[in-house]
């Protein structure tokens, strides 16, 4: 039962072949028994399941049932859940309830899904290796075969993790400059990331609001577009979201693919890539041209601006956002303060992780007084540049395809000394973010063991045709159907 | 040596939004505390600002009524510090684009003349909560009802140069804030706080001296009087060969002093950048206009109207026109009579005198217009004295609901006014006062025989039981006595 999809889950729901209750107690159980192993959930709500899965069976028999309804799923532990400890990875927010749901997380209620708990993260989703949180680094379940405890990467590693493992059909993800589509990359799971204003941000812990955007994980392009179907829309609590109709993501899943303009951007086929990885996903791109599709170069000249402009701007946000965990109103709070001054320097770096100082202090140099030219602005700039160059882009292709990473997944502690080396783990994956447009990662091959992922790329709002090219790749390859030992 | 002193504000306005600039939560004034803070307000993880439209539509009203450009698009700005009542450790607040441009406001002098003040910009942000210093042993209290309640803060130019004028310029915006009805203009709660930045420089010099900012000052008075500190202050510190600060300095109403609050070195850095949670809001011609439409008269046209319409003096129709209130209450009370000039001067009389002895507002006032214009429409017709009217009016303040004639009729205070009646009474008086006639026929001196007539009045008062008409009683004593 573990192995399905929730595609099929929701059937055999269904066809009463199973309850939400069974499922449910079976998918807990897994995580009991498993996750030591990984580490991929801060917090596991037993109780609430198995009463919200109790429910849902009675939704099923009175008829009223969603494709969602008792299908079991977990949220990444940024979303807002109203009376479960919801801790964004960190100290600061280690005791934390909200008294409120997230939008994303409400919709997911509404639809009746069964959440088993909170998957672990990069504090505050800062990170690309998931090592960076407080409640311990997640364990990639791919490599451990081998006798190496891998990366999962980050910052969503947990959702990927717990993904990959079965313990959890799908779960929600965030990404705002990778953190979906490199773990999904790095565990062989699909993972999608909309378009910017696509899905509220409303009861998301913000890391950088003009970058951030919840999106989908789950193993098959199927589930991802039925999680997209529960997430997506305008929401008035987020001024950002955007008011555009939401197309049912599941119907267009069967288009054929011919005719299909595919773009390799040179720039991510570089020095960069091992000669191992390109090898597999110019394999994937040879399987698209099988299905009809048609493969040119493209250019996104600006691409190689994108780390430096993102590491100014994210942090930027993230410093002002940040800012709110201050020891006053909730979260962590340093024993004795002496006066207000301690009780804001001790919480804070008592409360807060390494990487999310850096970031922080990063963040707060670049808008300072003589500083805020020189970086913020130039930044802005080169993120308008990239933005054109994905803008000009889709005047000549439909999607353009890359690989989510550089190399698959590292081992525990390889980069945590390093921090520039960790950020380049994200070089393909962040001018999207910056551009706003939607993207995905796809599982497209093994390299030494271990997953490799097809980054897909689409114009804004172009999520049903991504999770169709990608449904048709699963349709013909089965990288996504693969079991880590 | 000579100065020139060199004024501009910066005012906050409290918009008179039901709900706050970007969260559902009532703005209403004096709940318990954080019982009007919802999560935004709290700034909890995850929670996002909503922008509430009608914040908008009172500063686009604002602008138009101080002449300004609306900016079509504008934008949000993040003000980075850390205070206990400022949940989010930054204020929402706008630089870049304001939404109101350059404007101006035209304010009256004491000597009659006219001066032109301009306005740098408006913009609109969200209040911080209140700290509570006292009563918390030591600690501080914090209460965030007031965070996010939507301001406008309003930008001058340096135009001012004394605190009268400055003084007049505030009490103009007051006037126009209220008059627009995008403000309560209850300065007690805060709802307007100005900040002065007042600098000296030679008299004639073309270059502007360094500034200091005195912040938060509550009341006209306490304006004034910060200004007249704070010129003195420079002034000692000028002409002993010192130098002037650049700081933001604190005054103290109550004691008359001031203390230096921070120097410009010790300013923040408020690391403004643009809010990423709030799109740039666009601003058309159909939403101006209908601002626009919206807009009730203003104080200057107002007062015009009351010059042509009530034939009321240029001091009496400033007055009068200032207070939307006041203004409102005086069209009632005018509109019961003829004589808008007795109206007027019951207004500034009697009237005011009540309200600021019992420190109350127009709006509390337990006497209508209407019934001071039933008062004054018998005052003007001889029906009473007006020590009589006194009474009445003290009837009404006090709370007597019977209309202005019953009380008259109630405590006897209708005048006497038939001539004949009053003639006999003056004979009678007369007859039974002959020493007095005498030495008053006698007397050459205008001013003694005026004062003599006085003798005369009390016992003709007396002898009418108080309803004589005073009036006619002297012009029969003074026909009788012979000039």
């Amino acid at each position: 039962m573990h192995n399905k999809s929730v595609a099929e889950l929701s059937r055999d729901l269904d066809s009463g072949q199973v309850s939400s209750v069974e499922l449910t107690q079976e998918f807990l159980d897994r995580i009991k028994r498993e996750d030591s192993k990984y580490n991929s959930f801060i917090t596991v709500t037993e109780e609430q399941a198995l009463a919200d899965a109790r429910v849902a069976d009675e939704q099923r028999a009175a008829g009223n049932a969603t494709p969602w309804t008792g299908v079991p799923f977990a949220h990444k532990d940024i979303f807002c859940t109203n009376g479960v400890r919801t801790t964004c990875g960190s100290k600061m927010l280690e005791n934390f309830v909200p008294p409120y749901d997230a939008t994303v997380t409400a919709n997911f209620r509404e639809a009746g899904a069964v959440c088993l708990g909170k998957t672990n993260m990069d504090e505050f989703a800062m990170g690309s290796s998931n090592e960076n949180s407080y409640f311990g680094a997640v364990t990639n379940p791919w490599g451990l075969s081998q006798g190496n405890k891998r990366v999962p990467g980050g910052s969503s590693g947990g959702s990927a993790a717990a993904v990959a493992a079965r313990l959890i059909p799908a779960a929600t993800a965030t990404d705002t400059g990778g953190s979906i589509r490199q773990p999904a990359a790095l565990c062989g799971v699909t993972g999608l990331k909309p378009t910017y204003g696509r899905v509220s941000r409303y009861g998301m812990i913000a890391f950088a609001s003009s970058l951030d955007q919840g999106g989908t994980m789950a193993r098959t392009a199927e589930d991802n577009a039925l999680m997209l179907n529960v997430m997506a829309g305008f929401d008035p609590k987020d001024s950002t979201s955007i008011d555009r109709e939401v197309p049912d993501y599941t119907a267009t899943l069967n288009e054929p693919l011919k005719g299909l303009r595919i773009g390799l951007p040179r720039e991510y086929f570089s020095d960069q890539l091992s000669p191992a990885m390109e090898q597999q996903v110019r394999n994937a791109v040879k399987e698209y041209e099988k299905l009809g599709a048609t493969v040119k170069e493209v250019s996104l000249p600006n691409a190689k601006l994108a780390i430096a402009a993102y590491y100014v701007i994210a942090p930027a946000e993230a410093s002002a956002n940040l800012s709110r965990f201050d020891g006053v109103r909730y979260g962590y709070r340093c024993e004795d303060p002496k006066d207000l001054m301690d009780l804001y320097t001790r919480s804070r770096a008592e409360g807060f992780g390494e990487e999310v100082k850096r970031r922080i202090l990063v963040g707060t140099y670049a808008l300072s007084a003589g500083y805020f030219d020189a970086y913020y602005l130039k930044a802005q700039k080169v993120r308008r540049l990239i933005q054109q160059d994905f803008i000009n882009a889709f005047k000549e292709v439909d999607v353009l395809m890359s690989p989510t990473t550089p190399s698959p997944a590292f081992i525990q502690g390889e980069k945590t000394s390093d921090p520039v080396t960790m950020y380049l783990e994200d070089v393909f994956t962040i001018a999207i973010n910056l551009a706003g447009v939607p993207a995905m990662s796809v599982p497209a091959g093994f390299v030494d063991g271990l997953p490799v992922g097809l980054q897909i790329i689409g114009d804004y709002f172009s999520e049903a045709r991504l999770l169709n090219a990608a449904h048709q790749f699963q349709q013909v390859t089965d990288w996504h159907q693969r079991e880590p030992q | 040596m000579q100065w020139d002193i060199v004024i501009g504000l910066e005012i906050h306005v409290q918009l008179a939004t039901k709900t706050k600039i970007f969260s559902g939560s009532s703005t209403a004034y004096g709940a318990e505390p954080n019982t009007q803070a919802n999560a935004v307000d709290l700034a909890m993880p995850g929670t996002l600002p909503v922008p509430n439209e009608q914040a908008f539509r009172y500063a686009v009203m604002f602008g138009l009524a101080v002449n300004a450009e609306i900016e079509r698009r504008s934008m949000f700005e993040r003000k980075n510090y850390f205070y206990p009542d400022l949940p989010k450790g930054y204020q929402t607040t706008q630089l870049e684009r304001p939404i109101v441009g350059p404007g101006f406001v035209d304010i009256d002098l004491p000597n009659g003349e006219t001066k032109r003040v301009r306005i740098h910009h408006a913009h609109l942000e969200e209040d911080a909560g209140k700290s509570l210093h006292e009563d918390f042993h030591g600690m501080t209290g914090v209460d965030l009802n007031r965070a996010g309640t939507p301001l406008i803060e309003v930008v001058t130019e340096p135009d001012m140069n004394n605190a009268e004028e400055a003084v007049a310029f505030a009490k103009k915006l007051h006037s126009i804030v209220t008059s627009l009805g995008i403000c309560d203009g209850d300065m007690s709660q805060g709802s307007m706080r100005f900040d002065v930045n007042i600098s000296l420089k030679p008299r004639g010099s073309d270059t502007l001296g360094t500034r200091t900012e005195t912040k938060n000052l509550n009341s006209f008075r306490f304006m004034e009087q910060a200004i007249a500190h704070e010129v003195e202050r420079q002034m000692d510190i000028l002409e002993d060969g010192g130098t002037i600060v650049q700081e933001t300095r604190l005054y103290n109403g109550d004691r008359d002093e001031s203390r230096s609050m921070r120097t410009k070195e010790e300013a923040n850095d408020y690391r403004y950048f643009p809010c990423p949670d709030l799109l740039p809001v666009e601003i058309d011609d159909s939403f101006i206009e209908e601002a626009r439409n919206s807009l009730p008269e203003l104080p200057d046209a107002r007062k015009a109207r009351f010059m042509e319409q009530y034939g009321l003096n240029d001091y009496d129709a400033g007055l009068l026109s200032g207070d939307s209130k006041l203004a409102t209450f005086f069209e009632e009370a005018a509109s019961q009579g003829k004589d808008a000039k007795l109206v007027a001067n019951w207004i500034q009389g009697e009237f005011s005198a009540r309200l600021n002895a019992e420190e109350k507002s127009v709006a509390d006032s337990p006497i209508s217009g209407a019934q001071l214009g039933d008062l004054v429409v018998r005052i003007a017709d001889n029906t009473i004295s007006s020590a009589g009217a006194k009474k009445v009016f003290e009837a009404l303040w006090s709370g007597e609901n019977d209309s202005v004639d019953a009380i008259i009729d109630a405590k006897g205070l209708k005048q006497v006014s038939d001539t004949g009646a009053l003639e006999a009474m003056v004979d009678e008086v007369l007859a039974g006062m002959p020493d007095q006639v005498a030495q008053y026929q006698n007397e050459e001196d205008p001013k003694k025989r005026k004062k003599m007539l006085g003798g005369f009045m009390g016992p003709l008062m007396k002898a009418s039981k108080g309803q004589g008409n005073p009036k006619l009683f002297n012009e029969i004593l003074v026909r009788k006595l012979g000039g």
